[in-house]
């Protein structure tokens, strides 16, 4: 399921410029290096899509065959309070993630990029993104379990009451979004830390000659400059961030009473927990939709963004 | 993005700028990330060097709590019944020196049969000249932005129904053929390779094969090595799609075994120390990689962003 790159994907170069070869093509050449990917593509992503959007349209448990009952699915989702306080939720989730996560990241490139080059600080902070969503689930799970974690300890020793980070449905869905705050901190402050360096320092020149005070030359230079490496940390951080299931499936599982049970986790219940794959699919076109609406707002504001660079 | 002003003459108008972020407190706040960073990675050791048991009495101790080797020993299958009992941990049928036999399996049958198969895709869209070529990239670009669960459900039925679900190739089939990221990365590379080489081999009379073989493939190494192993890191985090389709003791990945171990609570809590030492024993790999590889992954990260 490689569709949630580790690392994200270079901007399109558009069409390659390949100098065309008098005569004939090498179709016959292409297909056979590409007909195994074009194998995959077909029968894991396409197959699937289509099948995925059929099963929609059903009933279907697994053990019978699949009915048609139409926008049923739909229809029932609608009605359902389960889904919407799963939208809420994973909303919140999102939100809390993506704020902070990218101003933490914001001011700790600016801080890497004026003080120190060192690749050592750099691979030590990027480790928790290659460390596993469940791994670090866990550690976080026992650091802030509730009679033994080492924060509840800690605040227990100075007095203060024990948070239920995980337990309380008040405090849970924001504590699994700080979880992984920490775990994408480095690899979104790496891809501003390259924004900052490809800004030109003869920019900086110039606003330090006219006596710009350090904020000014942030806010009017460094932050425009930035935009289009924002935009699309964005784009990427949000998609990914809607799909959270891992942190949630190995630590509270939806709860407590439904206050984590995102989108994602909720098509997982759905589907193998209840084999109610109709009504799943459903929830997963849904889902398809809100990111691929969220992908298209976002790569919008991304190219009026990419104007700025090049003026 | 060349510049024609000197770094020295840069720092010197910087000096002069009203700071408001001094050097200290800068490097205050960097300290304290990197403190952040690491600081649940010593827990972790810390905890399953720990005796499960006498670790409850000591929560704030800095240091294990009755130092053992225990955890290790029980998560890897290789402590008595009775000794786990007297440490306070979990007896359950846990081998993650099994799960750690299944993950390095699946995940190089994936790596090796992915970034293999994606780069002949990626040649085919970069070197050659066909008709609908960049009509076909397209549409591959798409499976990129197809969010992971969309196809879940449907792969899930596929590979039940191919009676493969519990197996290793049940596990990476879906991954092996192709990885729209992968071919998207390689694409890149394989544009900026010097054509004058390919020209000259296709005037020897050299097939496409050879030259995509042994003139191409040796030029992007490099690119590929770090794809294979950001690809495998990847695969080996996965948790989702394995804990559907690994589910028997032969099958089960280790991210999938952290996942059941957590849910079994021998004493009323988690075997906490055996938790962590599984856990370590997932994270260890990557540990090795980033100490061979940190340089390269951090390089390609960075680049991903901007270009």
């Amino acid at each position: 399921m490689a569709t949630t790159p580790l690392t994200t994907v270079p901007q399109a170069t558009g069409p390659a410029r390949t100098k065309r070869r008098p005569g004939r093509g090498q179709l016959g050449t292409a297909m056979l290096f590409l007909s195994p990917a074009l194998l995959g593509f077909l029968v894991f992503f396409a197959w699937p899509a289509v099948r995925g959007l059929y099963l929609s349209f059903t009933d279907y448990n697994l053990l019978s065959e699949p009915t048609w009952v139409g926008l049923e699915n739909y229809a029932a989702i609608v009605d359902d309070p389960v889904f919407w306080n799963s939208m809420g939720v994973t909303l919140q989730y999102v939100a809390i993630n993506i704020v902070v996560q990218t101003l933490v990241a914001l001011l700790l490139a600016v801080l890497l990029h004026r003080f120190t080059r060192s690749m050592l600080i750099r691979g030590v902070v990027m480790l928790p993104y290659l460390i596993a969503n469940v791994v670090v689930a866990l550690v976080w799970y026992w650091l802030a379990d509730y009679n033994l974690g080492l924060i509840n300890s800690g605040l227990d020793a100075i007095g203060i009451t024990r948070i239920g980070f995980f337990g309380d449905e008040q405090y849970a869905m924001t504590t699994i979004a700080l979880v992984n705050v920490w775990r994408h901190l480095g690899y979104t402050t790496l891809l501003i830390f390259a924004g900052l360096q490809a800004i030109p320092h003869d920019v900086y020149e110039a606003a330090a000659v006219d006596g710009a005070g350090e904020w000014r030359v942030f806010r009017s230079i460094t932050l425009p400059l930035l935009r289009p490496v924002l935009a699309f940390v964005l784009v990427v951080t949000v998609v990914g961030s809607f799909q959270i299931f891992d942190t949630i499936a190995v630590t509270t599982q939806g709860g407590p009473v439904d206050s984590t049970n995102a989108i994602t986790y909720y098509i997982y219940d759905r589907a193998f927990a209840r084999f109610d794959f109709g009504y799943a699919s459903a929830l997963s076109v849904i889902l398809m939709f809100i990111l691929a609406v969220i992908a298209l707002v976002q790569m919008r504001a991304f190219r009026a963004g990419q104007s700025d660079l090049e003026r | 993005m060349a510049t024609t002003t000197l770094p020295s003459t840069v720092q010197s108008s910087h000096d002069r700028r009203r700071r408001f972020i001094t050097r200290p407190l800068g490097w205050v706040t960097i300290g304290l990330v990197v403190f952040a960073t690491l600081f649940p990675f010593y827990w972790m050791l810390r905890t399953a060097l720990s005796n499960n048991r006498a670790m409850f009495s000591e929560p704030l101790s800095l240091l294990p709590v009755e130092p053992t080797l225990g955890p290790f020993q029980r998560v890897l299958g290789l402590q008595s019944t009775a000794d786990a009992l007297a440490e306070g941990g979990s007896v359950g049928a846990i081998n993650f020196t099994q799960y750690l036999v299944n993950s390095v399996i699946v995940c190089t049958i994936i790596t090796v049969a992915q970034v293999m198969l994606s780069s002949m895709a990626a040649y085919a869209f970069a070197l050659l000249e066909w008709r609908g070529r960049d009509v076909v990239f397209g549409i591959f670009l798409v499976a990129l932005l197809v969010p992971g669960m969309f196809t879940l459900l449907p792969n899930f039925l596929l590979v039940r129904e191919l009676g493969l679900l519990n197996t290793y190739i049940g596990i990476a089939l879906p991954a092996m053929f192709f990885s729209p990221f992968v071919v998207f990365f390689l694409r890149q590379f394989f544009l900026g390779v010097n054509r004058s080489f390919i020209e000259a081999a296709t005037i020897d009379g050299a097939s496409q094969w050879r030259i995509f073989s042994r003139i191409v493939l040796p030029i992007v190494m490099p690119q590929i090595i770090t794809i294979g192993i950001l690809q495998f890191i990847f695969y080996w985090n996965d948790y989702l799609w394995p804990l559907l389709v690994g589910q028997t003791e032969e099958s089960t990945l280790l991210t999938v075994g952290l996942g059941v171990f957590r849910s079994q609570t021998p004493q009323g809590s988690p075997d906490w120390a055996g938790l962590m030492a599984g856990s370590l024993v997932a994270a260890v790999p990557i540990f090795i990689l980033v100490l061979v590889f940190g340089r390269r992954i951090v390089g390609s990260i960075q680049s991903s962003g901007v270009k």
